[in-house]
């Protein structure tokens, strides 16, 4: 592990210069004024169906999704594979309800969801509720992103000790904050071709070469514990292993598109026509995902925990570091460079989506609406310039100095804190009929009781639902969330009675939300 | 035959809903019910039924998110 494989390395820099160049570069692509937020912050809405596609798939499939999904095959076998199911729910749901967002927005030059709850309902305080799950949500999973590069940086031999042992971190987010910070959205969405490019050539590389390595898909199951093969069947009075499966896939899928990143770079798309296609296409990176998953298996099956020069990288990151001592194992040396800049890079895409859509919500939804009411379009862009800054540097914070596995909490909570916001944003899309306190309600209620599960459950995802002497193990954030719906079905003629208000405020009209 | 004349028929294009919608549908029903497939056989190249049924359906559900696409423009 303290030996530097140097060919790697050497590979690994040059893709970086090479995408450092390309950030850069990429704010005189479709040129744009960088001074107004819409152009810095979604691109100027310029992307068509192809950039659309990378630039989504480059944000949510993350290096923390190919390092994590296969440690948890690597770890806990078949139940990792609930990213398949997950994946493909998400996409129909993406089909059917982004569309109707991206017009809407578009017609009212909203840039975050949180913009449109503002123009749907009226209300600053749910319009907050909203912003505020994004931008918490949105923290812990930039910092998630940073252990993927820290566990490539590492798989490369580069180690030290105290503050040398972040510099090649710090170096790359450096890197990272200047080229947002100067191109936007531009930056990410040229570097993920590149990005999406080296993700498919590793992942097809990787489910090619391994396989025939270790002689064979049937060897490589052969070798994979009886118990780790397939779901746990349910004893009598549960549903098991189950509805913990499906549960987190459906879950997971409802609050994927809900995630800030998510929502700008669909924003970012130049036509309502662009989304959807992307709807159809972007299932060609599931099957990447799929097999992906399958490759935590190949670790398994090639005994990389077992082999004493990976034992210091296991040691340092736990299953996450299968992936790489499997291609450390697998490849030459030249292709572990590509395969972990890779990685890297994936670290860096959605990194910067992320920071930029945290800082287009704090920009517009918070400082805007509570503490400079008419900033000019300048202001505004430079003050959302300075936030993906800070967002970063706290995001750097965070990881240097506090315990991965903390991130990891936080993410967790942060996806049954997102999905709260279902209601105001998904269902909002469709009508108006809700009581906008009653959203708030629902979603305070979403909120206080999925953070009481999941800490019951010791912050694992899934909580033991007791009814009528059943037991349903489930993902806590579906359960919460429909638990906040029903809240928010139950109080809106109340509080419409309350109110006894005649008119709704809503600045929307049906015919924005299609072509 | 009939069938697909009636769903086209059916087809709202536009703004509204429209029937094709429902066959989005069946990949949920596919992939969201575990006792379907959770099992070892049959093998398939050496992949246990478990994970190349769920990685088929990655396939079928992206044709079917195609056919709905082309069924209904906005």
């Amino acid at each position: 592990m303290t030996e530097v494989n140097w060919t790697a390395l050497i590979i690994f820099v040059a893709l970086f210069a090479f995408i450092t160049w390309l950030g850069f570069a990429a704010a005189s692509w479709r040129r744009g004024d960088l001074d107004l937020l819409h152009e810095w912050g979604l691109g100027g809405r310029r992307f068509g169906t192809l950039i659309t596609w990378f630039l989504v798939g480059g944000d949510l499939y993350t290096a923390y999704t190919f390092i994590a999904v296969p440690a948890l095959a690597f770890g806990a076998g078949a139940v990792a594979f609930f990213a398949v199911p997950y994946t493909i729910v998400a996409y129909p749901i993406f089909f059917i309800v982004f569309p109707r967002i991206w017009y809407v927005c578009h017609k009212h030059q909203y840039i975050t969801a949180a913009d449109f709850v503002r123009g749907r309902f009226g209300n600053r305080w749910l319009a907050l509720a909203v912003t505020i799950t994004g931008i918490v949500a949105t923290m812990p999973y930039i910092a998630l992103q940073l252990v993927g590069l820290q566990v490539v940086i590492g798989a490369l031999g580069i180690s030290g000790t105290g503050f040398a042992a972040d510099l090649p971190l710090i170096i790359a987010f450096v890197i990272l904050a200047a080229f947002t910070y100067s191109s936007g959205l531009r930056a990410p969405a040229s570097i993920a071709i590149v990005k999406d490019v080296l993700i498919y050539l590793t992942a097809f590389a990787a489910v090619i070469v391994i396989p025939i390595e270790l002689g064979g898909f049937g060897k490589i199951f052969a070798a994979v514990p009886a118990q780790k093969l397939l779901l746990a069947t349910p004893g009598p009075n549960t549903t098991g292993a189950y509805s913990a499966y499906a549960t987190l896939a459906l879950g997971s899928a409802l609050a994927l598109f809900l995630y800030p990143h998510s929502i700008t770079g669909i924003l970012s798309a130049s036509s309502g026509g662009a989304v959807r296609r992307n709807a159809a296409l972007l299932p060609g990176y599931s099957f990447m995902l799929g097999l992906l998953a399958l490759v935590g298996f190949f670790a398994l099956a090639a005994g990389v925990a077992a082999l004493p020069e990976y034992a210091s990288g296991f040691k340092e990151f736990g299953n996450n570091f299968a992936v790489p001592a499997l291609f450390l194992r697998s490849f030459p040396s030249w292709f572990v460079g590509i395969a972990f800049a890779a990685i890297g890079i994936g670290a860096l895409v959605p990194a910067a989506i992320m920071s930029i859509a945290a800082a287009n919500l704090y920009t517009r939804n918070i400082h805007r609406e509570f503490i400079n009411r008419n900033p000019t379009d300048k202001q505004e862009a430079q003050m959302a310039k300075w936030v993906s800054l800070i967002v970063k540097f706290g995001a750097l914070v965070f990881i240097i100095f506090v315990p991965t596995q903390y991130a990891i909490y936080l993410q967790l909570l942060g996806g049954i804190w997102i999905i709260q916001t279902l209601p105001a944003v998904i269902l909002g899309a469709y009508t108006r009929w809700f009581n906008d306190w009653a959203l708030l309600v629902g979603w305070t209620v979403g909120i206080v009781v999925g953070t009481v599960m999941a800490a019951a459950v010791n912050l694992t995802p899934t909580y033991p639902l007791q009814l009528a002497g059943y037991t349903f193990p489930g993902y806590t954030a579906l359960y919460t969330v429909i638990l906040n719906i029903v809240v928010a079905i139950v109080l809106t003629p109340i509080f419409n009675a309350i109110t006894a208000q005649q008119t709704r405020f809503d600045e929307t009209a049906a015919s924005d939300y299609y072509a | 035959m009939s069938l697909g004349v009636t769903m086209t028929s059916l087809a709202n294009k536009g703004r509204g809903w429209s029937w094709w919608y429902l066959l989005l549908l069946v990949q949920f029903v596919a992939v969201l019910w575990p006792p379907f497939y959770n099992r070892i056989e049959p093998y398939w190249i050496g992949l246990p039924f478990f994970y190349w049924y769920q990685l088929l359906w990655i396939i079928i559900g992206a044709a079917f998110t195609g056919i709905v696409y082309f069924a209904t423009e906005d």
